[in-house]
């Protein structure tokens, strides 16, 4: 009992400076936390995609288009359970910052694709025979204060105009992981109103998605499928939904890359206040480092002393720091609102707040315990702090 | 009352605890070299975008549509904008204008392999005279009528089969990259460039994306601006060309400056504490020194002045370490997506005179908050008690 008490009191010594330390190691632990949980988010997309739906688009790039007619010859690929498609629309409600995005879908596949997203039976069919009917997910419309039966314009920036919807239902997410920003309406509604007033851009689909019968062959069906339609006027580019949203991911990979580089900053930062509090305190104490030595402890109980009261500190912050790490996020996600659909802190995420919290109380101690241990008697007993 | 304590007695103080002064100098240093660094991101992505555009150019794009990607300009339109006044004459007697069909292509990375979009823009002639910053610096500029592109520096460099003498497959063409050139500093660099009709051709593509010309006057842009928009035949929109690119670097610069700025702030808090420790450290160990100062005649002001300015000292010598790193960052190059045009953009950290001023307050700010309440302990000490303290 009479080490982990000594190292209490240690730890106690400098009321003042032990709490400026770990508020120091609470801030970081969450700003850690916080940027790791940023991170997750913009794979969101990714995590909650299914491996049995194939998304085929234009080899050339998203922005071009492929015929309706392809939905017909995919049904026939070999492997292909069903065929849906989606345009993205690209409209503005009200300013930009309204950001959401939305698409035009196919209507009862689509859903059907979709199983993580929540309808009731009534909700459904009242959106499939309404043709001006739209489904938005349940974070916006709580956000624009959206009920079931509104009506909502968005100005096309893509398709120009603007274009009125009727809210027929409002969808919930499976779980926590599934995007629920997402705002659909039916791709027949566009279709003909392009037809009278762009006859040339009539017809066409932005990109298909795919249900296969069995996932793992996943591969050869997307060969398949790209092969139906090479050396046509609309080649294709068939991936897994995970593989198509990486894509995306991996468009901003700077970005993410620098904030993860960032998230290891502040651990660095945290450890250079730590380790000059440990040092600190261990020059303070040659005597008494010293002392003990004098009476016959070892160089490293000395040193494994101040690796506790280091760790200690650490730890403690570390522990107040994942606690409010929780509300804190839950503010943030709030705020980012529909940027980022998907926001909560993984287990991982809470396993490398530990695992940094002990490190800088490790690392921390390094040169004050190697030094404490070093110190010889004479030196220390004469040392004044 | 005896004047203030010199400077030097200040810096010898730091200069007496090497190990301490070193660690939170260093925490100081990281937070600024991190604020530094985004800040220069933010303007190099700014400074890029708005090199890119001449002040008397014009675009013309439909209106609603945000990028000239999501445009569309029909032939008949174009050929209206192209009839109006105050379009500035070339030359060769041509009309200074432009018309451009802009599609993106997903092109792999040479590094990693991942796809990202890139700009392909169809010019004439005209398009080159109307951008200056645009040199070749490679091979040569490519014949028109044939399926022959050039590639700007960042792609050329970071893209597989952009570089002189490589091919890129797309719209059923095998296209052969027969230059590379160089738009310094601005978002041509990230573009490739072919003929315009042969890109219409390929694509099956009957509208251009944007119509570019340049103003005989700089001031006639309203007028021409009302006219454009006001003719009932057109549902276009007129924006000059700077304006236009900036414009395209709002969303991506604010999210860079907003998420920096509130991370630095998160960041000097624990720089500040560290500061505080020291400084909290730093009173403590000299109470008789301070006293011996007080009963020689300095007074509480004076005191106040050597804490608060070693600790500024502090913050200035983590500041200029910090700047110094940033500084190094320049020699990065960095490609991202910009997520209002959807293509890719490469740019380079830009350390601008604001940027080194706001680090260094920056840094003098944290030097001062984290001294502060140490100092005032320090000239509140009474004589006395301070003679009689160790």
């Amino acid at each position: 009992m009479f080490v982990p008490f000594l190292v209490l009191r240690n730890a106690l010594r400098h009321k003042l400076r032990t709490t400026l330390t770990m508020i120091g190691i609470v801030v970081a632990i969450v700003a850690f936390g916080l940027l790791r949980t940023i991170v997750d988010a913009w794979y969101a997309g990714a995590e909650s995609s299914s491996s049995a739906r194939l998304v085929t688009r234009s080899a050339i790039s998203l922005v071009f288009s492929l015929p309706l007619n392809y939905a017909q010859k995919l049904r026939q690929v070999p492997g292909v359970a069903s065929v849906g498609w989606a345009n993205w629309f690209g409209g503005v409600y009200i300013t930009e910052s309204n950001f959401f995005p939305q698409f035009a879908i196919d209507g009862a596949t689509y859903l059907d694709m979709y199983p993580e997203f929540r309808l009731t039976a009534e909700e459904r069919k009242a959106f499939l025979v309404d043709r001006q009917g739209a489904i938005a997910g349940r974070k916006i419309a709580d956000k624009f204060g959206w009920k079931v039966g509104d009506q909502i314009p968005i100005r096309g920036t893509i398709f120009p105009g603007t274009w009125t919807f009727t809210l027929r239902a409002i969808y919930d997410g499976a779980d926590a992981k599934v995007d629920e920003t997402q705002f659909f309406f039916h791709w027949d509604y566009l279709n003909e109103a392009v037809k009278k007033r762009f006859p040339r851009r009539a017809d066409q689909v932005g990109f298909y998605l795919i249900e296969i019968r069995d996932p793992g062959e996943a591969a050869e069906i997307s060969q398949r499928v790209d092969t139906t339609f090479k050396n046509s006027l609309a080649e294709t580019l068939t991936e897994t939904e995970k593989a198509f949203q990486l894509g995306f991911v991996a468009m901003t990979e700077a970005i993410l890359v620098a904030i993860q580089a960032v998230s290891w900053v502040i651990i660095v930062i945290i450890m250079a206040v730590m380790a000059n509090t440990m040092a600190m305190t261990a020059r303070e104490r040659y005597s008494e480092y010293a002392t003990m030595k004098a009476i016959g402890f070892s160089n490293g109980f000395v040193a494994r002393l101040i690796f506790a009261e280091s760790i200690a500190i650490a730890l403690a912050g570390g522990a107040l720091g994942i606690a409010l790490t929780f509300p804190i996020a839950a503010w943030f996600g709030g705020l980012m609102g529909t940027l980022f659909p998907v926001f909560f802190i993984s287990d991982e995420t809470l396993l490398m707040q530990i695992g940094a919290a002990v490190i800088v109380g490790v690392v921390a101690a390094l040169i004050p315990a190697w030094r404490a241990a070093q110190v010889r008697i004479v030196d220390g007993l004469r040392s004044v702090a | 009352m005896i004047a203030a304590i010199p400077v030097s007695y200040i810096a010898r103080n730091l200069m007496a605890r090497k190990l301490t002064t070193i660690l939170t100098a260093g925490g100081m240093a990281l937070v600024v070299y991190v604020f530094a660094t985004v800040l220069m991101l933010a303007a190099g992505l700014k400074e890029t975008l708005v090199a890119t555009g001449q002040p008397d150019n014009v675009v013309v794009i439909r209106r609603g549509a945000q990028t000239e990607v999501q445009s569309g300009v029909d032939r008949v339109a174009a050929a209206i904008v192209e009839s109006m006044p105050d379009i500035a004459t070339g030359e060769d007697g041509t009309k200074l204008l432009s018309k451009e069909p802009v599609v993106l292509i997903s092109l792999p990375k040479r590094a990693s392999g991942k796809a990202s979009n890139v700009v392909i823009r169809g010019v004439t002639a005209n398009g080159l005279v109307l951008r200056p910053q645009v040199k070749i610096v490679e091979g040569r500029m490519f014949r028109v009528g044939t399926s022959e592109i050039i590639a700007g520096r960042a792609i050329a460099e970071g893209f597989r089969g952009a570089a002189i003498g490589e091919t890129l497959r797309f719209a059923q063409r095998d296209w052969t990259v027969v230059g590379m050139f160089d738009a310094g500093r601005t978002g041509f660099n990230s573009e490739i460039w072919g003929d315009a009709e042969q890109l219409l051709q390929s694509f099956r593509r009957l509208a251009f994306s944007a119509v570019i010309f340049r103003l005989t006057d700089s001031d006639r842009f309203d007028a021409i601006k009302s006219d454009i928009e006001g003719d009932q035949r057109l549902t276009l929109e007129a924006k000059r060309e700077t304006q236009f690119y900036a414009d395209q670097s709002e969303g991506l610069a604010k999210f860079i400056s907003y998420l920096g700025t509130t991370i630095s702030v998160i960041f000097s808090i624990g720089a500040i504490i560290g500061a505080m420790i020291t400084m909290y450290a730093s009173v403590a160990s000299r109470t008789s020194e301070i006293g011996t100062l007080r009963a020689l005649g300095f007074s509480r002001a004076a005191i106040l002045a050597a804490f608060l300015g070693e600790s500024l000292l502090l913050g200035l010598v983590g500041g200029v370490i910090g700047l110094v790193g940033a500084s190094f960052m320049q020699m990065v190059p960095i490609s991202t997506t910009n997520f209002q045009t959807f293509a890719e953009i490469a740019f380079t950290f830009t350390l601008t005179p604001y940027i080194v001023l706001a680090s260094l307050a920056f840094a003098l700010l944290m030097g001062f908050i984290g001294g502060f309440l140490p100092a005032a302990r320090a000239a509140r000490l009474s004589i006395v008690d301070a003679l009689r303290a160790a």
